[in-house]
């Protein structure tokens, strides 16, 4: 019983989605509309547990004095300024999202340019990625080697220079091998979800409900 | 001065062939109208503002104006809040230019109205409705008793040995949904391998970390890690703090990941779930503390990353194949089955598609014949109403 609840439900709630695709006339049509509210109502309430989950994590960390607890510190006291920023910037402005608010400037000039920089770090993995990939010591190894050299010079005016074909072979190569695989693996993805959804709405599928 | 009075007297004319009827395959409330170009709008474009469009109850009623389609626009869809469903209703339209506007005639009545079905949704109707058939059927063939062949997927072979060689080496492991959200199947695919993980870290009391970026697959992944602890006989392992929330911010998660590999130096990390830019700053770190990474996305554009970065990935269909290959039950192995031959069916489709394509366009330039591209043609865009 402890199970066949969830599957009756899941069952009821898949079928009526895949229904509802297909007819559109009221109460169906706007019913994966309405799911969707009641599953951002709900993650609203989860973001409770999400921010318990966070400071138990960090609490745990300071008081153990595991490795990097001092960076718990600067967590908490940005969750903080977050909410406090948050809450003074709603009281004067009325929403925290006004330009000149206090929660604004904080997340345009700390957040933002920690984001950037993440992000800035990815030229140096992709380096580090590329020259692991790229070391020709299998056939296929030397194929990529190859085909990612002239796709990479296709891209910069220095390709063209070298040899006027080298940005068509690279134009050919991302539009007729890469894509055909991207398609061949997106066909894979698209049939594997829906077989994966038949599995879950007919109650094959029950790992989920651990 | 005369070309010039013409222009005007162009930029003056009201759109012609205006139309208005139900929209259709909709859920009701909403009305489209559709009309031919003013000729001032091809005309004199930069004077010619666009088309405000009047509803009435009545043909010779009081018009409100309720929208504006730009320049160059043919149809507008009225589908305002207070459009009723079998109530009549009257169009007119206002061609709007530097010098003045221009009305339309009045078009009417309309009357709108929801549909019990989506005609253009037939394709997809046929097409699922195939599939269903191909993978119930393979359910009950398996169930009978027919052995079913699945090829090795070596990204799920190689989970026990990734969780055997960190416990070896004394550290712990680390999992990732990425930035999956719960209403996702890719996120359902992951649980059932971290369900998998989690038993095999119980059984060799290692520790499971389990960082996350969305707080509701979070409680899914507590649950699903604690019951597979439970399930080993080793509930006492457990800790609800190894699978924290971090951020629902894409780089903060990221960062915050890294953080843990950088600390805890786990010696198997799994990505498992949707990742998009930060997939190779969390692999290309992995890498760097030396984990066997196991690495499964559906994010066609993710899966290079992971293949240069990991040691095993499980491109597209292999995660959903997933719980199948784990727990290789007649029903589960029976729907992996249907869903291979449907794909054989869509590969054996496009090369058909294919070489129809190839012999229209060849009887066209050789025998000026054009029947066999309007029927590939034909083909392509039943497949587009997609």
């Amino acid at each position: 019983m402890k199970r066949d609840i969830p599957i009756i439900i899941t069952f009821l709630t898949g079928f009526l989605c895949v229904v509802a695709f297909f007819i559109p006339h009221p109460p169906l049509g706007d019913l994966q509309q309405r799911f969707l509210i009641w599953y951002a109502i709900v993650y609203g309430f989860t973001m409770v547990l999400g921010l318990d989950s966070l400071l138990k994590y960090n609490i745990k960390k300071i008081t153990q004095r595991k490795e990097g607890w001092q960076y718990s510190y600067v967590l908490l006291f940005g969750l903080a300024l977050v909410l406090v920023t948050g809450f003074q910037s709603w009281f004067k402005y009325g929403t925290p999202f006004e330009l000149r608010s206090s929660f604004m400037y904080s997340y345009i000039h700390i957040i933002v340019p920690l984001q950037a920089t993440m992000f800035a770090l990815l030229a140096f993995f992709i380096s580090s990625a590329a020259y692991r990939a790229f070391r020709a010591r299998t056939f296929e190894a030397t194929l990529l080697l190859v085909a990612a050299a002239i796709v990479m010079l296709g891209r910069v005016p220095i390709g063209k220079m070298i040899w006027s074909e080298i940005p068509v072979i690279s134009d050919w190569l991302l539009n007729i091998p890469q894509l055909a695989a991207k398609r061949g693996i997106q066909i894979g993805v698209y049939l594997g979800g829906v077989v994966m959804s038949l599995r879950i709405i007919l109650g094959i599928e029950r790992t989920y409900l651990t | 001065m005369l070309p010039l009075i013409a222009v005007l007297g162009l930029l003056t004319q009201p759109p012609v062939n205006v139309r208005a009827y139900d929209t259709p395959n909709d859920e009701g409330s909403s009305i489209t109208i559709t009309w031919e170009l003013s000729p001032a709008d091809s005309g004199g474009a930069s004077l010619f503002r666009g088309y405000e469009i009047y509803r009435s109850l009545s043909a010779t009623g009081d018009f409100r104006n309720v929208g504006f389609a730009p320049a160059g626009a043919t149809r507008f869809d009225d589908g305002n809040t207070d459009i009723q469903d079998g109530q009549e209703y009257f169009y007119r339209l206002k061609a709007l230019t530097a010098s003045g506007y221009e009305e339309s005639a009045v078009v009417g009545p309309v009357v709108s109205s929801a549909q019990w079905f989506n005609t253009r949704t037939v394709n997809v109707l046929v097409i699922t409705l195939f599939i269903s058939v191909l993978v119930i059927y393979y359910i009950r063939r398996a169930r009978a008793g027919e052995q079913l062949f699945v090829r090795k997927i070596a990204g799920l072979d190689a989970i026990d040995d990734a969780v055997g060689r960190s416990t070896e080496m004394g550290r712990p492991i680390l999992y990732s949904f990425g930035l999956s959200y719960l209403n996702e199947v890719w996120t359902l695919a992951s649980l059932s391998i971290l369900y998998r993980v989690a038993q095999k870290c119980a059984e060799y009391s290692t520790r499971l970390l389990v960082p996350h970026y969305d707080p509701l697959v979070m409680s899914a992944a507590q649950e699903t890690v604690k019951q597979a602890y439970a399930e080993t006989g080793r509930p006492d392992l457990y800790d609800e703090r190894d699978s924290p929330f971090l951020t629902a911010d894409q780089f903060g998660y990221a960062a915050g990941v890294d953080g843990i590999m950088m600390r805890e130096k786990p010696g198997a990390v799994f990505w498992q779930g949707y990742f998009y830019a930060e997939s190779l700053i969390l692999a290309e770190t992995g890498h760097s503390v030396g984990a066997i990474q196991i690495a499964g996305t559906t994010s066609v554009e993710q899966i290079p990353f992971f293949v240069a970065a990991c040691d095993y990935t499980l491109i597209g269909e292999e995660m959903y194949a997933a719980s199948c290959y784990l727990r290789p039950e007649p029903q589960m192995l029976g729907s992996l089955k249907g869903e291979d031959l449907t794909k054989a069916i869509i590969i054996i489709f496009l090369l058909c598609g294919a070489v129809l394509g190839t012999l229209g366009v060849l009887s066209n330039i050789f025998f000026d014949h054009d029947g066999l591209s309007i029927f590939f043609e034909n083909i392509v865009q039943w497949f587009n109403t997609f």
